[in-house]
Parts: C-alpha cells; sequence; structure tokens
C-alpha cells in the first residue's frame, strides 16, 4: 500500500507510465495462459480429465521452437520482414510439435485406460507420470539449464500507449493470440469438427449414434488444444528462454485460468487467461514482483472455494 | 427380411443381459418389443446401435453381418436410434440437433430439415432455442426428428412415451405411424403395451432376457399373458 501511496501523492506520470507497462505486459501473458487454458478446457470437455501433462505440451513447443530458431537464425541477425517470417515458422512449429506430444499422451497414457474404464484416479496418475517422464527426458537431452533462444528484432518498440513501449514481442503475441483463439471460438461453434467436439462434450454415447466417431474426436480435441498449447510455448521461450521445467509454472496458472473461466468453457478460458494474467502483472504495483505467483495460485484457491464453477459457469461442451 | 437377430447374447461383465435372443423384423412393418423393467428391452434396441456388441450370435441387416460394427457406423448404414429419456443435446440449439442427425450425410439435407420442420411446427418456432429448454414432448419430437435426418431405413424406438402427458402421447404414436406410411420400419420399445399394440404389426415380449413369445399385434392384445406383463406380473406359472 505504501508504494501504491506514493504514486498517488506525488508520481501520478509515473505511475501512468508503469501500469501502461505493466497492463501491456500482462495482457500479452494473458493471452499465453488462455493458448494454455483452452486446452485445459477442451480435454475437460471431452474426457471429464485434467490433462496434467498439458504443461510437457507447452514446453516441447517452447523446445521445437527453440531449435528451429537456432537453426534458421543462428547468430546472424535478420531483417525485420525476415523476423515476421521467422516467428511465423516458429510458431507452426512449436504449435506441431505440441499436437505432436499431445496426440502421443492421448494414446499412450489415456487411450488404455479409458479402453478399460479406469477410474479417474488412474487418468490423474498417468498423467503426471506422463509429466515428469517427459520434462525429465527433455531434462537430460537439452541439459538441465535454462536456454535462451535466438532473438530476432522481439525487443524493438512497435508504439506507445499512453507513454508505456510496446515492443514487437508483445505485438506478435497480441496478434497470434487473437487470431488462435478467435479461429478456435469460430471451428468450435461452426464447423463439423467443433459440433463432433461439442457433442462428444455434452453426451458422448449419443454423439456416437449420430456417427460422431468418439475416439477420433477425442484424438482431435488433443491435436487442437495440443497445437495452441506448443505454440504458446514457443512464444513465452521466445521471450523468457528454454528450460525442461518450463512448462509447469505457466501451466499451471493457465489450469488456474481455465478454473477461473468456468473448466469446460471455451471463452472462459480465454478470459480467465486474460484476466489472470493482467491482474497478476498489476498486482506488483501493490505488492513485491516475488509475490505474483501466490496472487495467481490464490485466485485459484479463491474460484475454488468460492465459486468453483468460474465466471462463465460450467456450460460443457457449449461454443460460447 | 430387413433385421436378422439369431441367438444374440449380451453380457455386462458378469451378467448376462440377453440369453441368446433370437427374432426377424421385416420392411415396412412395426414390431414392438414388449416387456418388464430389467426384461432386457433396452440392453435390445442398444446391441442393434452397436452400443453393446453380442459375445455370442449373430445379426444380420439388410442381408450383411453387422454384428462387430461400430456404434458411429450404424447411422450411415440405414439404422437410427431413439434413445430412452431422448438424450437431446442439451447445449446445442434445435436445429444443431437436427443437424447432428444428419451428420454422416455428404448430401445438401436442408430440403430434409425444412420437411421436419413441416412435420413438427413447435420445433421450427423453437429453432435457436437449446435443447434443455425445450419440453418433455418437444424434445422427443427432436428426437425423432433429428434420428429422421439420418435418413433411416429402419428406425429404433426406446420409450418414446414416457413421461410425456396422454395427449402428446397420442401425437407422438400418430406421427410414428405416419414414419411407417413413408417407407421407414419401426421397432419399438414400450412400457405402455396397449397403446403400443394398437400401432404395431406385430410383437416379441420379452422376460429376464430371453423373448419367451410373439405374435401379431393383434392376437396379443388379447393374450391372458400380455396382460399379465401388462400389469407387470410374472408370465411363468
Amino acid at each position: 500500500m505504501g508504494a501504491f501511496g506514493h504514486y498517488l501523492s506525488g508520481h501520478f506520470a509515473t505511475f501512468r507510465l508503469e501500469f501502461w507497462s505493466l497492463f501491456v505486459g500482462g495482457v500479452a501473458n494473458g493471452f499465453l495462459y488462455g493458448m494454455i487454458a483452452v486446452g485445459y478446457t477442451l480435454v475437460y470437455g471431452v474426457l471429464r480429465l485434467i490433462n496434467f501433462a498439458h504443461s510437457e505440451i507447452f514446453m516441447s513447443g517452447g523446445f521445437a521452437g527453440y531449435f528451429v530458431m537456432k537453426a534458421l537464425i543462428g547468430n546472424s541477425v535478420p531483417s525485420g520482414a525476415a523476423t515476421v517470417f521467422l516467428i511465423i515458422v516458429g510458431i507452426v512449429v512449436g504449435g506441431t510439435a505440441g499436437a505432436l506430444v499431445a496426440t502421443l499422451l492421448e494414446r499412450v497414457a489415456y487411450r488404455p485406460l479409458r479402453r478399460r474404464n479406469a477410474p479417474k484416479l488412474a487418468y490423474l496418475i498417468s498423467a503426471i507420470g506422463a509429466s515428469y517422464f517427459l520434462f525429465n527426458l527433455a531434462g537430460k537431452e537439452f541439459g538441465r539449464y535454462s536456454i535462451s533462444m535466438p532473438q530476432p528484432y522481439i525487443n524493438h518498440p512497435v508504439f506507445h500507449i499512453f507513454g508505456a513501449a510496446v515492443q514487437l514481442y508483445y505485438v506478435v503475441i497480441f496478434i497470434a493470440g487473437v487470431v488462435m483463439l478467435f479461429a478456435l471460438d469460430r471451428v468450435v461453434a461452426t464447423t463439423k469438427l467443433g459440433r463432433s467436439i461439442r457433442a462428444v462434450a455434452q453426451d458422448a454415447e449419443t454423439a456416437s449414434l449420430m456417427g460422431v466417431n468418439i475416439d477420433r474426436t477425442i484424438a482431435l480435441t488433443f491435436i487442437v488444444g495440443g497445437a495452441l498449447g506448443g505454440a504458446a510455448g514457443f512464444l513465452f521461450g521466445l521471450g523468457t528462454g528454454v528450460v525442461y521445467t518450463m512448462g509447469f509454472v505457466p501451466a499451471l496458472k493457465a489450469f488456474t485460468a481455465a478454473v477461473l473461466g468456468g473448466i469446460g468453457n471455451l471463452r472462459g478460458a480465454m478470459i480467465g487467461g486474460l484476466l489472470l494474467g493482467v491482474v497478476e502483472s498489476l498486482s506488483v504495483v501493490f505488492v513485491q514482483a516475488a509475490y505474483i505467483d501466490v496472487i495467481a495460485f490464490g485466485i485459484l484457491v479463491a474460484v475454488l472455494l468460492f465459486r468453483p464453477t468460474g465466471i462463465l459457469g460450467e456450460r460443457l461442451g457449449r461454443a460460447a | 427380411m430387413m433385421l436378422d437377430v439369431q441367438e444374440a447374447t449380451v453380457r455386462y461383465g458378469a451378467i448376462t443381459a440377453l440369453h441368446g435372443i433370437s427374432f426377424q423384423i421385416n420392411e415396412g412393418e412395426i414390431v414392438t418389443l414388449l416387456g418388464a423393467n430389467g426384461a432386457g428391452k433396452t440392453t435390445t434396441l442398444r446391441m442393434l446401435s452397436g452400443l453393446h456388441a453380442p459375445s455370442s450370435g449373430a445379426i444380420f441387416f439388410e442381408g450383411a453381418d453387422i454384428t462387430n460394427v461400430k456404434a458411429h457406423d450404424f447411422s450411415a448404414m440405414g439404422i437410427s436410434h431413439v434413445p430412452e429419456g431422448r438424450r437431446i443435446f442439451p447445449q446445442m440449439t434445435v436445429e444443431e440437433n437436427l443437424e447432428m442427425g444428419a451428420f454422416k450425410r455428404s448430401s445438401a439435407y436442408h430440403d430434409d430439415m425444412s420437411r421436419m420442420y413441416e412435420t413438427f411446427p413447435i420445433l421450427k418456432d423453437r429453432r435457436k432455442q437449446l435443447g434443455a429448454n425445450l419440453s418433455g414432448g418437444e424434445q422427443q419430437m427432436l428426437a425423432i426428428a433429428r434420428a429422421l435426418m439420418a435418413q433411416p431405413r429402419l428406425l429404433l424406438l426406446d420409450e418414446p412415451s414416457m413421461g410425456l402427458a396422454p395427449m402428446i402421447v397420442e401425437t407422438i404414436f400418430r406421427i410414428i405411424a405416419d414414419i411407417r406410411k413413408q417407407g421407414t420400419t419401426v421397432f419399438v420399445v414400450e412400457q405402455n403395451a396397449a397403446q403400443a399394440l394398437r400401432l404395431a404389426d406385430r410383437g416379441y415380449v420379452m422376460e429376464n432376457g430371453r423373448i419367451v413369445f410373439s405374435d401379431t399385434a393383434q392376437n396379443l392384445l388379447h393374450d391372458e399373458r400380455v396382460r399379465a406383463v401388462y400389469l407387470g406380473e410374472s408370465v411363468e406359472s
């Protein structure tokens, strides 16, 4: 409170500048959380389980993006136009890696349990086991230290908002986030694939009577959620670097965002992600930056205690 | 013969739900399956939709062996199932529910959609409403319309009158008669035996997972044993 009062009393201009730069960073983080959170919520919709190995989908997107950037850029400095191209390549590669790992998880960690009608606890244990396996494998193969990604022009300020510089990195995240989340929303609301995902979420058996192949729909759901999670992993790694444990905290926060918005609710996950990103970022106005994670997970505990259905409530399988 | 079930046995783990049942349905018929609660009627229908594969025996549809066909391939094959409790997709609109019925159709189906709205004008009024917000009668009509959207040659109906007001039941049964007139064969499971037998050509009576006898609907309507089943008493004496 002291710091806040200080801002209010004498340094309003400084506060405003800091507020907007925190806000910009928060929105960027929020888009990343949203892109990860939709993966949790989609899988929850069709399987009624939390894919706790989703963090490793995110991590795989980060590493895949890192390797492709390293191969393409190395130590050279690309032009602005090349930067745009490289980032698109990174998103595609990260998304592909995420989709592949998600498919692998579904096949190896979940489908065999589904065949045997295993209890929910078995899925949770399987998810945690798969998660440990994957991140330790990455740690062994790629080293247990953080590697910074070759960065094209991403720290270049593109424009200013109320005096706060908005770097290319943030612009990239905004555009990628808006495009991917909007596309996902439309796919689920209007396409045949989307209808089959919603039908399985609402009543899998009846969906199969309509001709929906449940196994294939579940596999496609993992692919869609995995692609967005992997792309988010690349975008995150671009700014922060990659390391085998990189998925843990962002994914847990995205899970918080999905719960905050209402697990199973697609738009809820997007809104929850943005809200969490902004609230967490602005909280440093009031408390030390070290408390950011406390704030984020405090929100998770509060939502679970007081409104477990989240902001938009649980509207399973609903497009909106 | 349209459908031929031969000695089909269905098991749920250690429990045998159907003990080698055999029955036939001819093209253009309305056939009903009667029996008390737990006799195996619903299991029989679920078996005919691939939801429970028989552990032994065989099922032939239009001459083809469909014993091990998966549930999601039935609608394309020409068998549609209106499940017990209607099972409308609650968070989809009436229109989306109808579109789900046509899920496996690749050709345009909007003429059929208009036809459904003519047959069920109430569904047209409720077109943009969510399935969850319909009344029981409206849901039953939607469930039937949704099944018809797949253009089935055989329609399976599980307890279409369950939980509905008598007037609505009349409407539903009239609609079922119309469906047959338009060329779709109907197999209906009903608790309401009197109503079902007035509608049907033939009937089978089930008890404890076995078909105990069958006859024309006319004869069954006057059968002592059927009266017993209709009242929920045991047939075996």
